[in-house]
């Protein structure tokens, strides 16, 4: 494995008052990977994620991106990275069409004030063609009319979009049904198999292993475990999530 | 990363869905799958003004004619004007309640300073209510996002506190007349026959070439567009209709000055609604506030700049209507002015609960309360049963919305 990790996170640790959120976690997503992020509820997932978006920076540990070391403070720091994530209620307005929301706060402007609504609707033709998402009847048509499948294409394109280099989603197929989940799936892979480094968080086995080449696992804020997907099962990876060994007792006290 | 973009270009060959124009044929059955699935647009209110114009018609002779064609457009501009910005205050999902007071304000402000002693000049004075009309919003918006009020509540005190402040400033029981020419001329001043064919024919050629090179720029860059025949055929109905409009208002005293300004605001507002990132951030707010922030959009920035819109166009409103009158009293503001202002934004198509409406709903809705009013007032009715009938106006708008937006659930079109 000679590949450079575009993100890597060493010993990072996140506390709220006197709850220990994270402690001491390595991370790492390769570029090209699906990183399959995994861990039951309160095990620290979203508050990864969310240091690495740049909602709240980590109380310690180091962030390398693309093997330079950054800080990361706020959500713009993270999207100038290259680093865009796609929260599990998708952030999309309902009456504005797919156009207008791919570029929602980035919109191409022409002259001084005016929305280069051409150039805007060709790009996101070329996003949405490139990520063979073409269910899709017209770009012009409000997202409301979509479905929950089209909608979950549509958040993770305009993540895409930006020159990102990773991209995190969020539960994206919680409430897809069969044949959703399966483009949703597919547009995963895709991104992966682009270039791109995906972190997925999921509460789904059967699609992580449907689409993760690494899984980790976390378990009261600590990493437990990292996975090869080829190389384990199932059970393997439930039992890192409900008793994988900690290398630190929660409530014990903590000196240095 | 690089991946990526091979396949983007790679992918510009063959889009599924782009690519050259829709057939004519193809765009009039889609437009007919919109219609009977319920999104009905514009259709329902200019199917009611035509039902409108027929009974009154049928009534009284005098209703369809060029006299009270140019009535028409001089009673209608003041409310046309607030509703603009009423417009705006909704697409947020908001309510401005003030608008009534605040028109009132600016009238009598802008009136009382072209008075001696101050005496100004006719500009300074306008601009000035206009400017003071614009702070009242800046203020109220910001007291509404910064300690999270509701709009309702904030614009009703507003409403109270303006009313009381035109009375004081008004003084006991005076009426004060406006004396400024070019005051009085904003809506009662007609343009000579030839200046009204070179302003509004030339106007509607101008949004027609804007139109057509629209839509030879989408048409070049590969992106689906209307088919030319109905480009043409849209073209060539705008300009029959500027025609039509000058041709009527011709036989009469002329197209009145108040008329285009009308014009210029609705084409002014709706390209800032629909053309710039400002107005997409004031239907992505209104559609999704919590979207909208995440975007990174300034969204409590927003939000006051729409109240000073809605303020500013009151202000606006209002000095029209004062100019019309050629005097303020301590009645400005007052009656029906705010509610049918809101009604007309509403009539016209804009929903009460954000991000769905256009600038253009003003002036439909605006019409149509102002065509009802004027044809009962030729038929001699009190105001009462005015009132009733621009209720069931009101209402009748509102249930058809209901209904089409059902049909559209229904359907899965919306």
């Amino acid at each position: 494995m000679g590949k450079e990790p575009t993100l890597q996170l060493k010993g990072v640790s996140k506390s709220f008052g006197a709850v220990q959120a994270l402690y001491r976690v390595d991370f790492v997503a390769y570029p090209g990977e699906v990183m399959a992020l995994v861990g039951d509820n309160g095990a620290g997932k979203s508050t990864l994620i969310k240091g690495v978006a740049g909602i709240y920076p980590f109380d310690e540990g180091e962030i390398f991106f693309d093997g330079q070391p950054v800080q990361i403070h706020n959500p713009r720091e993270a999207s100038a990275l290259g680093i865009e994530v796609v929260y599990q209620d998708l952030a999309l307005a309902d009456n504005l069409d797919v156009v207008a929301n791919m570029f929602l706060g980035r919109e191409m402007i022409q002259k001084p004030w005016r929305l280069d609504e051409a150039a805007m609707e060709r790009k996101a033709l070329e996003t949405l063609e490139s990520l063979a998402v073409t269910t899709i009847r017209s770009v012009r048509q409000p997202v409301a009319e979509l479905s929950g499948g089209q909608r979950q294409s549509i958040a993770v394109a305009k993540a895409v979009m930006w020159n990102s280099k990773l991209v995190i989603l969020d539960e994206p197929t919680a409430a897809l049904g069969v044949a959703q989940t399966r483009q949703v799936l597919d547009l995963v892979r895709r991104l992966a198999d682009n270039g791109l480094a995906v972190v997925l968080i999921s509460h789904n086995l059967h699609d992580i292993f449907e689409v993760a080449d690494r899984i980790t696992v976390l378990r009261l804020g600590q990493k437990v475990k990292e996975f090869i997907a080829a190389d384990t099962t199932h059970e393997e990876v439930v039992h890192a999530i409900t008793a994988g060994t900690l290398q630190h007792v929660p409530g014990m006290v903590q000196h240095g | 990363m690089d991946d990526v973009r091979e396949a983007v270009s790679s992918a510009k060959s063959g889009p599924a869905w782009g690519g050259g124009s829709l057939s004519l044929a193809g765009y009039l059955r889609e437009y007919g799958k919109r219609i009977r699935a319920g999104d009905l647009g514009s259709l329902p209110i200019i199917l009611g003004l035509l039902v409108i114009a027929t009974i009154f018609q049928t009534l009284n002779q005098n209703y369809l004619t060029p006299r009270n064609f140019v009535n028409l457009i001089l009673q209608m501009a003041g409310i046309t004007t607030i509703a603009i910005g009423v417009v705006y205050v909704l697409l947020l999902g908001e309510i401005d309640l003030s608008i009534s007071y605040v028109s009132a304000v600016a009238a009598v402000f802008m009136t009382m300073r072209l008075r001696p002693p101050d005496g100004w000049p006719w500009f300074v004075a306008l601009v000035a209510a206009l400017i003071f009309a614009a702070a009242i919003g800046f203020v109220q918006g910001l007291i509404i996002t910064r300690f999270k009020l509701p709009s309702f509540v904030v614009t009703l005190a507003g409403f109270l506190i303006w009313n009381g402040v035109v009375l004081i400033l008004i003084g006991n029981g005076g009426t004060v007349i406006i004396q400024d020419p070019v005051i009085i001329g904003i809506a009662n001043y007609f343009l000579p026959a030839l200046w009204g064919w070179i302003a509004v024919v030339g106007g509607a050629a101008l949004f027609v070439i804007n139109r057509v090179m629209g839509w030879n720029n989408r048409r070049r860059r590969g992106i689906a567009s209307t088919p030319a025949l109905v480009v043409a055929f849209q073209s060539l109905a705008i300009l029959l209709a500027a025609v039509f409009v000058v041709s009527i208002a011709n036989q009469d005293r002329g197209v009145p000055f108040v008329g285009l300004v009308l014009l210029v605001l609705l084409v002014g507002f709706t390209f800032l609604a629909e053309r710039t990132p400002f107005g997409r951030y004031v239907y992505a707010i209104g559609g999704n506030a919590e979207a909208a922030r995440r975007a990174g959009i300034q969204v409590q920035r927003i939000r006051v700049l729409v109240f000073m819109i809605s303020s500013f166009m009151a202000g606006m409103g209002g000095i029209i209507l004062a100019s019309r009158l050629r005097s303020v009293d301590t009645a400005a503001g007052g009656g029906s002015l705010m509610l049918n202002s809101i009604a007309a934004a509403v009539i016209g198509g804009t929903s009460l609960f954000g991000g769905s409406g256009r600038v253009i709903s003003a002036f439909l809705g605006a019409l149509v309360i102002a065509s009802v009013e004027n044809g009962m007032g030729l038929l001699g009715l009190s105001a009462g049963v005015k009132f009733v009938v621009t209720g069931l106006v009101l209402l009748l708008a509102v249930l058809v919305d209901a209904v089409s937006r059902r049909g559209r659930a229904r359907s899965g079109v919306a």
